[in-house]
């Protein structure tokens, strides 16, 4: 789960991490009023949305007096913005964040990840902030450094101090950076986060050291220990076919092709996703429909999947195990009866009771086309989303 | 022996995995702290995995508690030495992994898991959720993190007419016991298994170690398939290890090394069966 950057911030702040004072605004109003609050001379004005590479894409700017910031507000609220993380058309501004300005004397770069490789949570840093770190990372990895935490006692104190070192902190400034450095562990490990940046973190002209942009990401497995996470979520973040999805434990995500896709196990369903590639069409959707799908999770899949305007075809792929073929076939022909089923439907069943699931299918009278196996499924979906019998 | 046993899920399969081959002998305890005393179809009920242990001889465990006990779960059973412990649970928190990950530190027991099928090796024993049904003992292994697309693999043999040594998922989650590479060495003993399949998904780097260690010391073909050639990077697919971060663990990286060491691969997931009867002599 992604939230924005003025709640990761607030997070921050409460274990310690130094960010510049702002407030979370969603009206023009409510930014210039901010501005009076915040006082001093110089503001900036923030774009919230869950993407990156905002600055880039225009939804954050400085303004120097009271009018610029009603100027830029306004301008920024609602606009579609588009960053190389939005897709084309761009994401929907609903939210401002207004913080005071900050004397910028370097810009550096704090990560925060799971590692697979050790199986623990790796800590990077660069001298190279601001600017995208995978670019960094490509170019000069050499200027990235890596502490790998020890879970049994947290990020140390000499850790902290010689990676604040290495990315260039002067030592009057370090206990400040060990200070976000430990605080930076700790939200993280708290929190159940997946990924923290604080991206750039920055050093000031008086030496200060400080958040100037952070991201948290959730891990979603622990939700069930995180009720907060309700209020930080934002559903118009989200691709509503996602969100509505979720609302019936499926495991969707929308994509770009034009041939719905409905799988059990997540292996299998991007493996289908393959095959329709390969065989030269477009997956629209991953879905996986998990090992306990019942009738109405499937009516349920196939109305989600029929919101897409340009869908030319669905393809059921099932390898009954615990899930038997007799019940996904009762809920495909449940389904297609209940919703106008608009494009043609390609069904392959194999596994615990696929007799049974392929005799219902060819009782139910429904235009169904009958797949053997995964080559033949593919290729048969591929010609029916072309118009091709 | 199974814990979570009087949950529905544990139940259901501890009844399957009884019922499958030499299951019958096999499955000889359950735990649960709240109901020692208690038995599930003639199986003791024990509070702890050490009494157990201690009660009838199980070496091995299988866990389908839910998600926030799972880890503990499997503290338990690593803290009472068992041999292996194979863990179904979907949905444990990354937090909770590192931790059990960082206490199994210098300890003897072997995790297959989370968020996995589980082990079969068909003629004798199931441990797990997959059917056993669509198996029959043979000689190939098969070794996969997801569970359908192992039943796929496993149903192309058939087809063929090639029967499975043993079938091992290791499990969608990024942190995990077991990878390709700890599989891959023991099919490499096994003298019950001629070649093996190997099935792997885009994130991490467990099927390129798993080649290069293949390359280097393995005795027996190994063929491959990489799912997750059309995910979009930053996009979990279903699986939480399944992303593409960074750009790195992509499928054609992947595949790339693979054939580099002298793994067969194909783009095909239609085609794993085949192209394991290719290499056999």
């Amino acid at each position: 789960m992604k939230i924005h950057e003025y709640q990761a911030k607030e997070i921050l702040r409460n274990y310690g991490v130094a960010t510049p004072r702002g407030v979370a605004c969603f009206s023009v109003e409510e930014a210039v009023k901010a501005t009076r609050e915040l006082g001093g001379k110089v503001w900036v004005v923030k774009a919230q949305i869950h993407a990156g590479g905002r600055g880039k894409g225009g939804g954050v700017k400085v303004a120097k007096s009271e009018s610029e910031v009603r100027e830029w507000a306004g301008k920024i609220l609602g606009m579609m913005l588009k960053t190389h993380q939005t897709g084309p058309g761009g994401q929907k501004v609903r939210r401002l964040l207004v913080e005071e300005g900050a004397d910028i004397r370097k810009e550096l770069y704090l990560g925060m990840v799971v590692d697979r490789g050790t199986q623990r949570v790796a800590l990077m840093a660069s001298s190279e902030g601001g600017m995208d770190i995978e670019e960094v990372a490509a170019t000069t990895p050499e200027k990235i450094h890596k502490v790998i935490v020890d879970p049994g006692t947290g990020l140390r104190d000499a850790e902290a101090d010689g990676i604040a070192a290495k990315i260039g902190i002067p030592s009057a400034s370090v206990p400040q950076a060990r200070t976000i450095l430990k605080g930076l562990y700790k939200a993280f490990d708290e929190t159940d986060s997946s990924l923290a940046e604080i991206n750039p973190l920055i050093l000031t002209g008086n030496g200060s050291v400080v958040a100037l942009d952070a991201k948290i990401n959730f891990d979603d497995n622990a939700a069930f220990r995180h009720p907060e996470w309700q209020q930080l979520r934002d559903l118009d973040e989200e691709d509503p076919a996602e969100v509505e999805a979720s609302k019936y434990d499926l495991n969707y995500i929308q994509l770009d092709g034009d041939i719905g896709c409905l799988v059990n196990g997540a292996g299998l369903a991007m493996a289908t996703m393959d095959i329709i590639k390969l065989y030269g069409g477009a997956p629209a959707n991953f879905l996986d429909v998990g090992g306990g799908a019942t009738a109405e999770k499937v009516t349920e899949a196939f109305k989600i999947m029929l919101r897409i305007a340009h869908l030319k075809a669905i393809l059921v792929n099932i390898f009954g195990g615990i899930m038997k073929c007799d019940v996904i076939a009762a809920g495909v022909v449940a389904a297609a009866r209940q919703v106008s089923l608009r494009v043609p439907l390609v069904v392959r069943l194999e596994g615990t009771n696929v007799d049974l699931g392929k005799k219902i299918l060819a009782e139910s009278g429904l235009p169904i086309i009958s797949a053997n196996n995964m080559a033949d499924a593919g290729q048969k979906v591929v010609a029916a989303s072309k118009g091709k019998p | 022996m199974t814990q979570g046993i009087t949950g529905k899920t544990g139940q259901f399969h501890t009844r399957a995995g009884k019922e499958y081959a030499h299951g019958r002998n096999c499955y000889v305890a359950g735990v649960n702290p709240k109901k020692p005393g208690e038995s599930f179809e003639g199986i003791p009920i024990f509070a702890t995995v050490k009494e157990a242990k201690g009660k009838t001889g199980a070496t091995v465990s299988v866990i389908y508690v839910p998600p926030p006990f799972a880890a503990a779960a499997i503290d338990e059973a690593v803290e009472a030495d068992r041999d292996l412990v194979i863990c179904i649970t979907e949905g444990i928190p990354v937090r909770d992994m590192i931790r059990t990950k960082y206490k199994m530190q210098g300890r003897r027991t072997r995790l297959v898991g989370p968020n996995c099928p589980g082990v079969i090796t068909p003629g004798e024993i199931k441990i797990g959720i997959m059917p056993g049904h669509i198996h029959k003992k043979g000689r190939v292994g098969v070794v996969s993190r997801s569970g359908t697309l192992t039943y796929e693999a496993v149903g192309q043999l058939m087809e063929l007419g090639l029967g499975q040594s043993s079938c091992v998922g290791t499990g969608g989650d990024p942190l995990n016991g077991l990878k390709h590479i700890d599989v891959l060495k023991m099919f490499n003993d096994d003298p019950e298994t001629d070649a093996v399949i190997m099935v792997g998904e885009i994130g991490g780097s467990d099927e390129e170690n798993a080649a290069r260690w293949v390359k280097a010391n393995m005795r027996k073909p190994v063929v491959g398939f990489i799912a997750g050639v059309t995910a979009p990077p930053g996009k979990r697919m279903g699986h939480a290890g399944a992303i593409i971060s960074g750009g790195k663990g992509t499928a054609q990286e992947k595949l790339a090394v693979m054939e580099e060491c002298g793994i067969k691969v194909t783009k095909n997931p239609a085609e794993m069966g085949k192209l394991l009867k290719s290499v056999l002599k």
